[in-house]
């Protein structure tokens, strides 16, 4: 059975790649143009279209697996087996040659993340079905959230930089069109918070896109490619020419290209616009949170790092420790519980990117990270989506509470997913959590590993603190809300448990080697290995390291176990912090400087143009020279009086002008001559 | 027959047809007007699928292409025509195009196409109405198809004097723009720039003896012609581009129009500008073109830039649009200063992309305002409740503003940034180039708002009976340039094949042109190297120095004391 075969046959596979890459493609266009007339409006063709993409990414994942388990390499270029798309090309003067040809790059980084996509996108897709019943535009929301599927598993399957930057750029456009979901459904009481939303999340993610654009051209104009592959050796080709230093104008153009991250996986200081995204349907917040946008920065930290310079790594490191702690500190204060997720998810991004920066193992821990967390934060997100559906659309946790009772499914997935993103021993997110702190310690930062152990520790115990937090006000004590909360139909229950049940597992593809004796337990290592790391020292177990941060764990647990257990709905924690919590409630007054900026400082300048235009360029030139003009034109006029004497007499004095002209010419000439003469 | 005379008599023989129509018949004048324009499309896609024999081959891979590439740089125009008119003054009418012309031609058709169909809505003096119109329209092909600057001049006129009628007639006047005052703001300076250019044209007639833009072509202009001449026909273009800072008539005019007007003008008559530019300015003086065009890759971020942020400062939809239109021309210009292939090719990409989105934008706003009769952002909201079509339509409009991918404007905006990039010039064109950039942003800035501000939110009561574009025959016009935004933007490559066909010969010629001029600057310089050399060692050559500048010195007293 070919399908069930999983050696990579170039010719059989990129075709079913590329198949699950259309499939969600051709199901937008189809739902977009006939969706509203199918019957249960079309959720079910672009369902099944999303699970038949999941089973290839899924089988894709395991062709990696026993490829690289077998010791084989597992990079495939559709370019070598002549598969590509001439896309745009034209020849530049003297500059080489612009050619884009677009092709698939799969390599066990893009297998983990294409399998992570679709299966997520998958139940989310299914989980919607019944989160959205009787949504007014249902059969838009399915199709976009089918595009913007496609959009991530393009850029995880380009081969190039432009076409991953195409695919960025679309996902922008998806998520604009899925968080403003509401900004034009009257029946919605957050209208008007969707269309700025919405706005926002573009323009902010948009600054990253510009940043990573200019990078991208930096790179294009030195190397003359697009193409990673070309790239990457380009790099080291040119600092070797260097004599291996690293060319300052790498560091400058890696920098850009870190932005792009920053943007688009909402590091500080463009992190705004992700707690904003919420006020999307909440599907679309576990698919931005989990797979798709906030990934996508990752990943594109993942496929350019061979370009960054160990100077941009630092900056990395720092943005993303710096990330890391700010937002946890945010999570603590925050009430509505998807703001809670959306705070812990720009947290974990820092530990991600942080990771990333300290090179080597860093990277591959941030990228595990960044697998496991897609698991268990889609699974927070739909759990919370089901427990707002159960509570009718309230989102305050003040509001909620006693769910423990009403919502047995939700409540136990829900246990699972904070366990793992608490990181307890041994679901996921122990695992690769603690595999980012031992990466601290090759940290090639001036302030050392130390500050970053310390920040990583007490982020951990942070997390853990909000999360229960979250979780015992919503779930624990007396329902304090209007209506009776009711659990949510099975169709949304069993996404949540599909999710549980990998937050659990997940974590066991990276266990660092060496824990277990002498086997050989770190799969996604080994993949990343074969990939372009070769040569660096395999993440080990730090066991001291480990052992902290659980402990700092389990101190959160208990401090929110003190505080919240039992809760009444009102927190005790503004009165203990003081000023302090005014500072992170209000997200440390970082939305307030923004607005000022561009409501004033932009604004200001924008108005300052204007002025220009209308006052000194228009009024000032413009209409003045033509005033002139007209009063020029209007003084000559006075000339034409139509009377006839004044004609006469003008005339008569013209000639008179010219007799003596002609006179005083003549006289002066023969006048010249006289007096010559007279010498 | 010829497709491209076909082309441009199609309208003209259908502004004669309908001098002969009774006012009353409305509906045989559209028909009228649509047959002929239909017809115009329909020549222009002959021609443009026609088109082939490409100066390359299409090659797989880099080094393939390469190989290909830098062949067959010679200058073709098809589809000629040629009838002798004045034999005496040499004035024959001449017509053909080149690749950059056909990409015109083609966004002209398209756009009057949908402009016709569009301008259905409006119901006095629809007679003179569509004869302005399609006389414009003639003037607007005949610009792009003439190969003879008699008739070249001739129809650029053509095109001004109904835009007067039909922004003086049809116009509306709003608190922000009075139509009249628009009007005559618009021709007075389109009419400016026209003479400027005219100037420029009589002198290059007066050195080259012909009207034969072909032979002109091949007649070499001595540099100091050129640098003389090059500022004065490049300023009347860009007049009409419209370059900062003579741009001001363009968003007035763009806000007062009618909405077929508006389409035409911010889609096409901006880049008649950018058309003279290319293939008169900078194809018969590439030696002078070398020297001014970097000052205009300075200039263009003002555009790009300062047109953004006065766009951020508009409440009036069409002057938010119109002030975009002169940031997007920035673009246009910005890649035309680069002188690479690249850019220039996508700045003719970007002038064809430009045109079609922003007709699409008009034709939207033109929609609403016709039931809404205001554009105002703050009297609007909520609209995308009742018109779901054109919100759509207008979200896509501007997102391909913003450049983002999947659109045709995104390709040749790339294009020219590459191009800017790529000339490795930091100061002249690698700021520019970083400007550019960020003008996506801005541009993200003043149209997000406006979509927020006027499609979604709260739907006010008054506008809760809003009518949306409901059949197929009303949807047409807005589908077609959705569609070929679409097209081009995932499938470019068709239209730079054409357009590379225009470009490459004049991008040979703008190298050669920097090659002439930087060899005469060496050799300037080092004249001046050969006359020190030779007096050997420092002091000598001080001495010898001193010796030359005393001479001159004298050399210039006797001179001045001979005259007088």
């Amino acid at each position: 059975m070919g399908f069930f075969d999983l050696t990579f046959e170039p010719d059989r596979d990129f075709r079913l790649l590329l198949m699950a890459l259309f499939l969600p493609l051709v199901g937008y266009v189809i739902q977009i143009s006939v969706g509203r007339f199918l019957p249960r409006k079309g959720d079910w063709l672009l369902t099944t279209g999303m699970g038949l993409a999941m089973i290839i990414t899924v089988r894709g994942l395991f062709q990696a697996i026993s490829a690289v388990s077998a010791g084989e390499e597992f990079f495939h270029n559709s370019k070598d087996a002549g598969i590509g798309f001439s896309w745009l090309y034209s020849s530049g003067v003297g500059d080489g040659v612009q050619n884009v040809v677009a092709g698939v790059l799969y390599d066990p980084l893009g297998a983990a993340l294409f399998a992570v996509v679709g299966v997520v996108s998958f139940l989310v897709h299914l989980f919607s079905t019944g989160y959205m019943k009787g949504d007014r535009r249902y059969h838009i929301f399915f199709a976009n959230i089918s595009l913007f599927t496609f959009a991530m598993l393009g850029l995880v399957l380009s081969d190039n930089l432009l076409f991953l930057f195409i695919f960025w750029e679309l996902m922008g456009l998806m998520s604009y069109l899925l968080i403003g979901h509401f900004s034009h459904d009257p029946d919605s009481h957050r209208i008007n918070h969707a269309a700025r939303a919405c706005k926002k999340a573009f323009l902010t993610t948009r600054v990253g896109d510009v940043c990573l654009f200019i990078g991208m051209m930096m790179f294009y104009n030195e190397f003359g490619t697009f193409d990673f592959k070309g790239l990457w050796e380009a790099t080291t080709n040119a600092v070797a020419a260097n004599g291996g230093e690293w060319p300052a104008w790498m560091t400058v153009a890696g920098l850009f290209v870190f932005g792009g991250t920053v943007g688009k996986s909402a590091q500080f200081p463009l992190h705004i616009w992700l707690p904003d995204a919420m006020e999307g349907p909440t599907p679309v917040s576990a698919m931005i949170h989990a797979a798709t946008m906030v990934a996508a920065g990752v990943f594109l930290l993942g496929r350019t790092f061979p370009m960054l310079s160990p100077d941009v790594l630092g900056v990395v490191t720092a943005v993303g420790a710096t990330t890391a702690i700010f937002a946890a500190t945010i999570g603590m204060t925050v009430f509505d519980i998807k703001g809670v997720l959306a705070y812990s998810t720009i947290s974990q991004l820092g530990f991600m990117v942080a990771a990333i920066g300290c090179g080597g193992i860093g990277l591959v821990a941030g990228l595990f990270h960044m697998v496991t967390h897609a698991c268990f934060k889609a699974c927070l997100f739909l759990c919370a989506g089901s427990v707002i559906h159960g509570c009718h659309h309230e989102q305050d946790m003040r509001n909620m509470g006693g769910l423990k009772a009403k919502m047995r499914t939700t409540y136990k997935t829900w246990l699972v997913g904070t366990l793992a993103l608490t990181a307890l021993v041994p679901i996921a997110g122990w695992w690769s959590k603690d595999e980012i702190l031992g990466a601290t310690r090759i940290t090639n930062m001036v302030w050392g590993s130390e500050i970053l152990l310390a920040l990583g520790v007490l982020v951990a115990g942070m997390t853990a603190f909000y999360m229960w937090r979250a979780t015992y006000m919503t779930f624990g004590g007396e329902h304090r809300g209007e209506g009776e909360p009711h659990e949510s139909p099975k169709v949304m229950t069993i996404p949540l448990q599909v999710l549980a049940v990998f937050s659990i597992f997940i974590g066991f593809v990276g266990i660092p080697d060496g824990t277990f004796g002498s086997a050989k337990t770190n799969w996604f290592e080994g993949w990343l290995h074969h990939w372009h790391l070769k040569g660096t020292p395999g993440a080990e177990m730090v066991w001291p390291l480990a052992i902290i941060a659980t402990a700092v764990a389990f101190a959160g647990f208990f401090v929110a176990r003190g505080m919240y257990r039992g809760s009444d709905g009102k927190d005790p924690l503004p009165e203990k912090l003081g000023g302090v919590w005014k500072l992170w409630n209000n997200l440390y007054y970082i939305d307030a400087f923004y607005l000022f900026l561009v409501k004033r400082v932009q604004q200001g300048i924008a108005k300052a143009c204007w002025f220009f235009e209308r006052w000194i360029l228009i009024q000032g030139v413009i209409n003045n020279l033509s005033q002139a003009v007209r009063v020029t034109g209007d003084r000559l006029r006075r000339v034409q009086t139509g009377r006839l004497g004044g004609y006469v007499t003008s005339f008569m004095l013209g000639a008179a002008i010219v007799a003596l002209l002609v006179l005083l010419q003549v006289g002066l000439l023969s006048g010249g001559q006289a007096s010559a003469g007279g010498k | 027959m010829n497709p491209l005379l076909l082309c441009l008599i199609a309208p003209a023989a259908a502004t004669l047809a309908i001098f002969f129509v009774d006012a009353k018949e409305k509906k045989t004048i559209r028909v009228i007007a649509t047959v002929a324009t239909g017809v115009s499309l329909a020549m222009a896609i002959l021609m443009f699928i026609g088109f082939g024999d490409y100066s390359y081959e299409h090659a797989a891979t880099a080094a393939e292409f390469t190989a290909n590439a830098g062949e067959a740089d010679e200058h073709v125009y098809k589809y000629g025509i040629a009838t002798d008119w004045v034999e005496e003054l040499g004035l024959s009418f001449r017509l053909g195009v080149d690749g950059m012309g056909l990409a015109m031609v083609l966004l002209t058709s398209l756009i009057i196409f949908a402009g016709v169909m569009v301008s259905y809505t409006i119901q006095s003096r629809v007679k003179e109405y569509y004869i302005c119109l399609l006389a414009l329209v003639t003037g607007v092909f005949g610009v792009f198809a003439s190969l003879d600057l008699f008739f070249y001049y001739f129809f650029y006129e053509l095109a001004v004097i109904p835009m007067f009628l039909l922004i003086g007639i049809w116009g509306s006047t709003t608190k922000t723009v009075d139509q009249y005052y628009a009007t005559m703001k618009l021709v007075l300076l389109l009419s400016a720039g026209a003479v400027m250019a005219l100037i420029g044209l009589i002198a290059v007639y007066g050195d080259a003896g012909t009207f034969d833009m072909v032979r002109i072509e091949e007649h070499g202009f001595s540099s100091g012609f050129q640098m003389l001449w090059f500022p004065v026909i490049f300023l009347g273009f860009a007049a009409l581009v419209p370059m900062w800072p003579l741009h001001s008539w363009s968003p007035a005019g763009h806000a007062s129009a009618p909405a077929a007007v508006s389409m035409l003008h911010a889609g096409v008559l901006m880049k008649l500008g950018a058309f003279g530019i290319l293939r008169i300015a900078c194809l018969y003086f590439p030696e002078a073109a070398a020297v001014y065009l970097p000052y205009v890759g300075i200039l263009c971020c003002f555009n790009i830039v300062y047109g953004g942020l006065v766009a951020v400062s508009q409440r009036d939809m069409k002057l938010i649009i119109g002030y975009s239109s002169s940031s997007h021309m920035g673009y246009v210009l910005l890649g035309v200063a680069s002188a690479s292939l690249i850019g220039i090719e996508g700045a003719v990409f970007l002038m064809f992309a430009h045109g079609v989105m922003t007709a699409l934008t008009f034709a939207l706003i033109g929609w609403f305002y016709d039931q809404t009769h205001t554009r105002m952002l703050d009297d609007l909201g909520g609209m995308m409740k009742v018109m779901p079509f054109c919100g759509t339509l207008f979200i896509i409009a501007s997102m391909a503003s913003a450049g983002l991918p999947g659109f045709a404007n995104f390709v040749s905006e790339l294009m020219v940034i590459i191009g800017a990039w790529s000339s490795r010039d930091i100061l002249w064109y690698g700021i520019p180039a970083v400007f550019a950039v960020w003008g996506l942003v801005i541009t993200g800035v003043y149209l997000l708002r406006a979509v927020k501000d006027a499609w979604f939110g709260d739907l006010p009561e008054r506008w809760k009976n809003l009518r949306d574009q409901r059949t197929l025959a009303e949807k047409a016009p807005y589908l077609i340039l959705t569609g070929v935004l679409l097209l081009f933007g995932f499938w470019p490559q068709p239209m730079l094949d054409v357009v590379h066909q225009g470009a490459k010969p004049l991008v040979v010629r703008l190298d050669e042109g920097r090659a002439t001029h930087e060899a005469a600057r060496t050799a300037r310089e080092g004249g001046t190297k050969a006359v020190q050399l030779p007096a050997g060692g420092a002091q000598g050559t001080a001495l010898a120095d001193t010796a030359l500048a005393g001479t001159a010195l004298a050399d210039t007293d006797s001179t001045s004391e001979g005259s007088r």
